[in-house]
């Protein structure tokens, strides 16, 4: 082999493996999707709060000595036609105390509507420790033209909240469900 | 393709190149595509630059004047775009494909029709760039940065096609990554070690790693931009269990090694231009390199320092805050060398040592102003007001932009040989110099008092400094015209440069001929 066509092949396989590098790094882009819901389920830290049912069987223990309060917000968010708000802006609870609180949402439209309503949480590392039992941000809602609903949440703050937050904001942005998602779920 | 250029590919004996446009269409020589990305930077840098005029003709006085608010937003949002992909980086190529065969000792690139591909698919994408001002629904308008939901709920076509044109540019960047690597590592010179390279190769090196490393990234954010907005995903939509912020995440994963892509060449290229005029070696050439290699690492756990007002854990905000300033340490070591390099020597101020002076001057300013912003509770303060404006300008303009300058300067003489008129070259020098700080340090005030960047219109108390950033924008944009006119100047003729116009015992591009004849180092040179 001449010299000219040694170096040829060098590259070559240098190349190829930039190349591996470079679907290392595509692929690591993708991963950091999944990767970050993960981490953040893991540690609480977006403020995500769960959209699914709490198993309160074990039962809890309530701590009399300390009262955090909940405040409540909602909005909708644009291309959904509804008012909604809570009913009550705020509230003062034990942690470890099952209390039940409730929004209201009525379609302003003249169509029948699905909605779902995505939870947050602040402070965010809250999330982790505002425990739901029952809320109608686990489904989907529909409402018909002119409806009006009562929405409750059943909810207790867990006794792990650290001793640092007293006041504790829970807020829910309504989304309008797209036609063609309504009827996946 | 044609005959001629079919021919030049067969061998390296001695015969006339392909003339006409196939000479360029066709080209595979490291210098045709070198001059061609050199004076495509230019023109996307006069074209962003006439969109900051517009910028800064909208913000001379408060109320709105010329300029609609949603295409002022167009506006800024096209002019950090064009210069970051347009402008800069390019240049940086341009430099990479002229100056890295001659300074390491090699014929060509390793894979010259790569580099060909490199240099055409920058033409589309630019065309895609342009063109989005005029669809229907205007160019995007969300900032640089393109953040959903923003970027996913505007339903302009002119947002895709910014997204096709960012892909081709990154492919583009990568292929020419690879091809600058290959070169590097495989085909120096017999003798010309690692750690022999001229800086400026070794700057490239860690550049073009970086480049591979954080390009696909923001492919991938860009791609989930494109299946948010068309095809239902929800990545970045809470309504569907996606999260805005993710996009930032994955955006400044790319973003941040990206701002060092478009220094560490500029690092590379002052840290040859200061010894030649310091008629001294490079201080410290080990650390140079060794601190260059740590920014880059650096770069890649530092991202999150743009999102400090998102809401993080103070842990994580401890965390990038102290990533940030730790960055400060290595940047330390190279200002301290440059300012080592010419103490004590036989300095003479030719334009290529006065811009390069001012760039240590005046990045160093940008770098402290990133110290500041580094702190968490004054970013907090300082996010997205005029202070970050005045920050990433002193860092991009005065760093990357004027080493760029001072490298033509620098090098135009072997590119053309010809000299420069380098009493206009002084002038413009002086031009740029004081009508960049005219237009850049009041937005420091600005931003401490509490303007927002990115709006059309502002209370009546930032008036005065408004008018004077605006005042020495204009004279700035100006001012580049007269380098446009010094370089063409030079092309057409002038006094003779010889081979070695700077006199310097360094660099093996001073040992070919002037201009630096079309083929060269097909026998590779030893290095001692």
């Amino acid at each position: 082999m001449s010299a000219n066509s040694i170096i040829k092949a060098n590259n070559k396989s240098l190349a190829i493996k930039l190349v591996v590098v470079v679907a290392a790094g595509l692929a690591f882009g993708f991963a950091l999707a999944p990767l970050y819901d993960v981490v953040c389920k893991a540690i609480g830290i977006n403020g995500k709060a769960d959209i699914t049912a709490t198993d309160i069987s074990k039962g809890i223990t309530v701590d009399k000595s300390r009262v955090v309060t909940i405040l409540f917000t909602g909005q909708t968010m644009p291309g959904l036609d509804w008012s909604f708000d809570s009913n009550q802006s705020s509230m003062q609870v034990h942690p470890g105390e099952i209390t039940l609180t409730s929004y209201t949402a009525r379609n302003d439209g003249d169509k029948p509507i699905v909605g779902t309503a995505v939870p947050s949480v602040v402070p965010e590392v809250a999330a982790l420790h505002f425990k739901k039992i029952e809320c109608f941000c686990f489904s989907n809602q529909t409402l018909q033209p002119g409806e009006v609903k009562d929405m409750p949440i059943r909810y207790y703050i867990s006794p792990d909240l650290p001793k640092s937050i007293n006041t504790v904001t829970l807020s829910y942005a309504f989304y309008k469900v797209d036609d063609k998602d309504a009827e996946n779920n | 393709m044609s005959t001629t250029t079919a021919t030049h590919h067969d061998d390296h004996e001695d015969h006339g190149h392909p003339t006409g446009v196939m000479r360029w269409v066709a080209s595979t020589n490291h210098k045709d595509i070198g001059t061609m990305y050199l004076w495509f930077s230019l023109f996307m840098f006069f074209f962003a630059g006439a969109l900051a005029l517009g910028i800064r003709a909208e913000l001379f006085q408060p109320g709105l004047q010329f300029i609609e608010p949603e295409n002022f937003n167009k506006l800024t949002t096209l002019h950090g775009l064009i210069m970051i992909f347009g402008a800069i980086m390019p240049a940086f190529v341009g430099f990479a494909n002229w100056m890295i065969p001659l300074m390491i000792g090699t014929s060509d690139l390793a894979f010259p029709r790569l580099n060909n591909m490199s240099f055409w698919l920058m033409i589309p994408a630019a065309i895609l760039l342009m063109a989005s001002i005029f669809v229907p629904g205007g160019a995007v308008a969300g900032g640089w940065t393109m953040y959903p939901p923003l970027s996913v709920q505007n339903p302009s076509m002119g947002v895709d096609m910014t997204i096709l044109a960012l892909h081709i540019l990154g492919i583009s960047s990568i292929v020419g990554s690879i091809n600058i690597i290959t070169t590097i590592l495989n085909m120096r010179a017999p003798g010309m070690s690692l750690m022999k390279m001229p800086l400026f190769v070794w700057t490239w090196l860690i550049t073009a790693f970086l480049l591979i490393a954080s390009m696909p990234v923001l492919a991938g954010a860009l791609t989930m931009l494109l299946t948010d907005r068309h095809f239902g995903t929800t990545f970045f939509d809470a309504a569907g269990g996606g999260d805005p912020v993710l996009f930032q995440h994955v955006f400044w994963f790319f973003g941040h090694p990206e701002v060092y892509i478009m220094i560490l060449p500029a690092f590379g290229l002052i840290s040859t231009i200061i010894p030649t005029f310091a008629r001294k070696p490079l201080f410290g050439y080990a650390s140079m390199v060794y601190a260059t290699s740590a920014i880059a690492l650096l770069s890649f756990v530092v991202w999150a320092h743009h999102m400090f007002t998102t809401g993080m854990p103070v842990a994580g905000q401890l965390f990038f805050m102290y990533s940030t300033m730790l960055i400060s340490v290595p940047t330390g070591v190279k200002v301290f060398n440059w300012i080592a390099t010419m103490w004590k020597g036989s300095l003479t101020f030719e334009t290529p040592m006065l811009f390069s002076v001012a760039v240590v001057l005046l990045f160093t300013i940008g770098g402290f102003s990133g110290l500041v912003l580094a702190i968490v509770p004054v970013d907090i303060q300082l996010q997205d007001t005029y202070y970050v404006v005045a920050h990433f300008h002193y860092v991009l303009f005065s760093g990357a932009a004027m080493a760029i300058m001072g490298a033509v300067y620098y090098w135009i003489p072997k590119w053309t040989g010809f000299m420069y008129d380098e009493s206009l070259g002084k002038t413009h020098f002086w031009l740029t110099t004081i009508a960049f700080n005219i237009t850049f340090f009041p937005m420091h005030f600005t931003g401490l008092a509490g303007m927002p960047r990115r709006i059309p219109d502002y209370a009546l108390q930032f008036a005065e400094f408004n008018m004077i950033s605006s005042i020495g924008a204009f004279a700035l944009g100006v001012s580049q015209l007269l380098f446009l006119y010094i370089v063409v100047k030079t092309i057409r003729g002038g006094k003779l440069a010889g081979d070695n116009p700077w006199e310097t015992v360094e660099g093996l591009e001073w040992t070919v001929p002037s201009p630096a004849p079309f083929h060269t180092f097909e026998t590779p040179p030893t290095v001692k």
